[in-house]
């Protein structure tokens, strides 16, 4: 047994890669040995800026000779048949061996395929890790790429080790040879350095001051951090993202505390914070009252000769360059109120077919208005929502925004403080862009959710209304997120949206902005003409929410199973069914009654039985007798449906039959007045009445009876008994 | 004679000439034409492409109308140099040798964090694409490096390193000034300020409140079309020169605030157009002559 030991070395590795190129390296090594049959033990991969490193440990000398029979054609097949088997196999014809099977003589190959030593399959599995390996983005180099075949790394590869135990393993990759030699840090330390074994490895690259273990880089940067930060009395910022970075961008990290000018900290601290985070890589820190201090946290890749003084002077500098223009931002937008910077937004364009920023903020500040108005909404007037809308868009044209896109709705936040607008206003400029994806934190401020919703509506409208909907993977304008911030904002406000109307109030702004052929397409939806792509938005949404619903355990058949009944455009009720019915379907009486329904179903499919009920059911024709509303004529009509209720009595059921007859006589309007009323678990104990006749019914009925009339009736039966189910939801779509 | 670049922008310029030259390289003057970056330098683009190598060093003037701040801002101007290094194929030891430029100039990095943070480049005007990374010192954004995989659409075979100095940040740097205007020019007291303060401030005005727009329309189409008249003559380096002055009076009318967001992209696209058929066109004409002497590049 052995331990194997491969190092990787290359100019600086971008660190936000360097997990993935750990994982692919791990990934390669185990897909060549598995191929190879080398069963390994423990694998640790580390990373630094200039190497990426694996250990497998308890490697084996050599792999065991495997040998390998192959059954081949009976003794006295054809020779073709033969001829063909021994090329498959690769053997020849006097090799091959004769055996019985079940007292025939058979023709068997047996090829021993001798082991090999671990060494030599290293010495090919290297070269097939370093072709293969799969980089986010990768280049050509040197002399060599002259040819665009030459070798593809993330940067340009400059050394292997490769040992097994104390040996190398020899390869040679597009002119790059293995060997033992590293090389240290960069500029603490001059020359080679001959690594011995796996052991060794770690031990002698510290002495070359490089800290190998990127999980003891990172101990190092959150440590030597909060130590820095505590010595001068604050509190470090924790930014677990900056730890990983400025592990990934040193090999000796030496974290180091600064000083900025206090005057700076005039500026929202935000700024300050991503300035500093994104721009320099620093942490920030905190004093005892949790206000930003002025002090930033740098992360060095030396140990300086000075003690840093020079280095941190240096990142000051920087740092400060960097907050004037903050500054500088800051004091510029200011001298407008948002109302004057908000006409910039006409110059920017939304999308070529959906207008500007402004056209857009129009249609926002109509819709909030409206969703006020309408009462989807409540707690707030509709002026405040639509002046609130007008304005969460104008920071896009301010200078910070323009260097800080990540700060759009927070700096308007700021600035509507700053020019005394109401807090409720002020708060929904800042948060309206929430929920931004899962597990943001969503609005529940009445104006916020006015001007969140609205916005997300308007952009769902906007790119359905022409065609722009998301395919597979792409999804451009992020309607997906979009849609789940609308499923997110109405379920966590419990707001009762018809997803439609708005729909229809965003495209009649549209119309108005962007004059011009406005195609109109509707289509039935429960009995209604709606624009067909205002459906599509439906469908979309009812999609995302039975993503959203899997992950909370709901069934996404039984979604589609109310949703399939049509006429639903309201997400919060349809859920609120949905989770009914789940709870019912989860009862005994549930699953019989989806077994008696799904035998009732099969019945009438067999029979092509669409009954009189089925036949209204499926043309929405009223009975033309009940509509006839005239006085005179009552007696007649009343004689007429009596005639035919005798008809359908024309024989005396049997037990089982009233009982069903009786059953959908109370429960199937008992059903239809608790959806009408909301009240859908009272809808769920309606059907589950008529679970217990239905059973009874299959039992002692049977439903191909040799009278004709008896047969009608009670395909009859089973059609309404069936339309009765489809009052609560269409259990064709339930699966089990 | 000594050199002092720690004291003097330009000896700082001749320590990096004396080094780059030392290291093989020609050194050249900058091109004679009004540019936004040392890479537009026919010596840069033109040359990245084709088998052949080339090894050459030189300061370029550039030339960004928007940057300007009427010479009150003390980092931004809307003139200032880059000191272009290109090394055709990539030597293996590029890094290294950068680092020894580095030290030439005066930055030790024992004291000061020499950093190689990702930042790839990409120039669709050019057609040009890189991998490489921002260098920094001390957290300042020193030397953008690159190695070009792509140059006016074609893939760089082989590729070539680039290194471009910011030569008045690494000044300010080096001789520990706040104010690019304070910088000491010559080590003997003239600053940087006595050279081209006043430059700035006639420039920032002309730049963004002057020029007169309809001529600078009519100076971009007379580029436009003189540069597919070079084309349709097959003098490629003619016509890469008058995408280049179509790009810098783009430049110029994006300063004077007259390109609307919309008319912006069809510009930019007319630029590259222009810039990409020069480079095209300069393929065309010398590939005959590398496949010959180059057989393997041709594959």
């Amino acid at each position: 047994m052995s331990d194997f030991l491969l190092e990787l070395r290359s100019e600086e590795i971008p660190a936000r890669m360097q997990a993935g190129a750990r994982a692919e390296l791990e990934k390669l090594f185990r897909r060549e040995m598995d191929a190879a049959g080398v069963e390994t033990g423990e694998i640790t991969v580390w990373s630094t800026p200039r190497r990426l490193a694996l250990i497998a440990r308890g490697l084996p000398e050599a792999t065991e000779a495997v040998s390998e029979e192959l059954k081949g054609p009976p003794v006295g097949a054809p020779d073709q048949a033969l001829d063909g088997f021994c090329r498959k196999a690769g053997v020849e014809k006097g090799d091959l061996e004769t055996r019985d099977v079940k007292g025939r003589a058979t023709y068997f190959a047996v090829k021993n395929i001798p082991g090999r030593a671990t060494k030599d399959l290293l010495a090919e599995a290297i070269p097939a890790i370093i072709r293969d390996f799969s980089w986010p983005k990768s280049m050509r180099w040197g002399a060599a790429s002259i040819s665009t075949e030459s070798l593809r790394w993330v940067r340009p590869l400059s050394g292997i080790v490769a040992l097994l135990g104390d040996d190398v393993v020899e390869c040679e990759v597009h002119g790059v040879t293995s060997g033992s030699v590293t090389l240290g840090h960069r500029f603490h330390h001059s020359g080679d350095i001959t690594i011995g074994n796996s052991d060794d490895y770690a031990m002698k690259l510290r002495a070359g001051h490089v800290i190998v273990d990127h999980e003891e880089r990172q101990d190092l940067i959150r440590s030597g951090a909060a130590k820095v930060a505590s010595e001068a009395g604050l509190k470090l910022v924790e930014d677990e993202g900056l730890v990983i970075e400025n592990a990934g961008l040193t090999e000796w990290p030496v974290p180091l505390l600064g000083r900025f000018e206090e005057d700076f900290l005039e500026v929202p601290p935000e700024t300050i914070q991503l300035t500093a985070r994104v721009n320099q890589k620093y942490f920030v820190c905190e004093d005892e009252a949790g206000e930003l201090a002025n002090a930033f946290i740098c992360t060095a890749n030396i140990e300086a000769e000075d003690g840093g003084a020079r280095l941190v002077d240096g990142n000051r500098k920087v740092l400060a360059a960097r907050l004037s223009d903050a500054r500088f931002f800051w004091d510029v937008d200011r001298k407008k109120t948002l109302a004057e910077h908000a006409k910039g937004l006409e110059r920017i364009t939304f999308h070529e077919k959906l207008g500007t920023v402004a056209d857009k903020v129009e249609r926002v500040a109509k819709l909030a208005r409206w969703l006020v108005e309408e009462g989807v909404v409540k707690g707030t007037d509709p002026d405040m929502a639509e002046q609130a809308a007008r304005l969460a868009k104008a920071d896009l044209v301010t200078e910070m925004v323009g260097e800080f896109p990540e700060l759009q709705g927070l700096m308007g936040g700021y600035y509507a403080r700053a020019e005394g607008l109401p807090d409720a206003v002020a708060d929904a400029i800042r948060d309206h862009y929430k929920p931004v994806g899962q597990g943001d934190e969503v609005p529940t401020a009445p104006v916020t959710v006015a001007v969140s919703l609205a916005d997300k509506l308007d952009t769902l409208t906007g790119f359905f209304r022409m065609g722009e909907k998301p395919t597979g993977s792409k999804d451009p304008f992020a309607l997906r997120r979009a849609a789940i911030a609308v499923l997110a904002l109405t379920q966590q406000n419990s707001l009762r949206l018809s997803v439609v109307r708005p729909f229809e109030v965003v495209r009649e702004t549209l119309h108005a902005q962007l004059p011009g052929a406005h195609l109109t397409a509707n289509r039935d939806f429960g009995g209604a003409q709606v624009d067909y792509r205002a459906l599509e938005l439906l469908d979309f949404l009812a999609d995302r929410l039975k993503v959203q619903q899997r992950e909370a355990g709901v069934r996404h058949d039984l979604i589609d199973a109310v949703f399939a009944l049509g006429g639903e455009d309201d997400l919060v009720r349809l859920l609120a069914r949905v989770k009914a019915l789940q709870s019912f379907m989860d009862t005994e009486d549930g699953a019989n009654l989806l077994a008696g329904y799904k035998r009732a179903a099969n019945i009438l499919k067999k029979e092509d039985w669409h009954g009189a009920e089925g036949e209204i059911a499926r043309t929405g024709e009223e009975d033309p007798l009940a509509l006839v509303d005239d006085p005179d004529m009552k007696a007649v009509i009343d004689a007429k449906m009596n005639e035919r209720h005798a008809k359908e009595l024309s024989y005396t059921p049997e037990p089982a039959e009233k009982a069903l007859m009786d059953a959908l006589a109370t429960s199937e309007p008992a059903a239809s007045q608790a959806i009408e009323a909301e009240d859908f678990s009272g809808a769920m104990a309606a059907l589950a009445s008529l679970r217990a006749p239905i059973d009874r019914f299959f039992d002692e009925v049977t439903v191909n009876a040799d009278e004709e009339n008896k047969r009608a009736h009670r395909l009859d039966l089973l059609a309404a008994f069936r339309a009765a189910v489809h009052k609560v939801a269409d259990f064709s779509r339930i699966e089990g | 004679m000594d050199r002092n670049p720690q004291k003097s922008f330009q000896d700082m310029i001749l320590a990096l000439h004396d080094f780059w030259s030392a290291h093989g390289c020609l050194i050249l003057q900058p091109y004679d034409m009004r540019m936004g970056a040392g890479t537009f330098h026919t010596a840069t683009t033109l040359r990245a492409l084709g088998p052949e190598p080339w090894n050459a060093a030189f300061v370029q003037p550039c030339r960004r109308p928007t940057d300007g701040r009427y010479g009150e801002n003390p980092n931004r101007l809307q003139h200032y140099y880059q000191y272009q290094v290109i090394l055709k194929p990539s030597p293996p030891d590029i890094q290294d040798l950068y680092l020894e430029s580095l030290r030439v100039i005066g930055i030790d990095p024992l004291k000061h964090d020499i950093r190689f943070v990702e930042d790839d480049w990409e120039s669709p005007t050019l057609g040009a694409w890189g991998l490489g990374w921002e260098v920094w010192c001390d957290g300042m954004e020193v030397t953008q490096f690159t190695y070009f995989q792509q140059m006016g659409g074609f893939d760089c075979k082989p590729v070539a390193g680039e290194l471009t100095y910011g030569l008045e940040r690494l000044a300010m740097y080096i001789q520990g000034v706040d104010n690019v205007y304070d910088l000491d020019f010559n080590g003997q007291g003239v600053t940087y300020g006595d050279v081209f303060l006043e430059n700035e401030k006639q420039m920032s005005k002309w730049n963004f409140e002057v020029a007169e727009t309809d001529a600078l329309f009519d100076l971009f189409n007379k580029a436009e079309a003189e540069c597919k008249n070079a084309l349709s003559a097959n003098v490629p380096i003619a016509a890469y020169e008058q995408a280049v002055e179509a790009s810098h009076i783009f430049n110029l009318l994006q300063a004077r605030g007259v390109i609307s967001v919309q008319e912006r992209a069809s510009y930019m696209g007319r630029v590259r157009d222009l810039a990409r058929g020069s480079c095209e066109a300069h393929m065309e004409k010398e590939a005959p002559v590398w496949a010959e002497k180059y057989p393997e590049w041709s594959k």
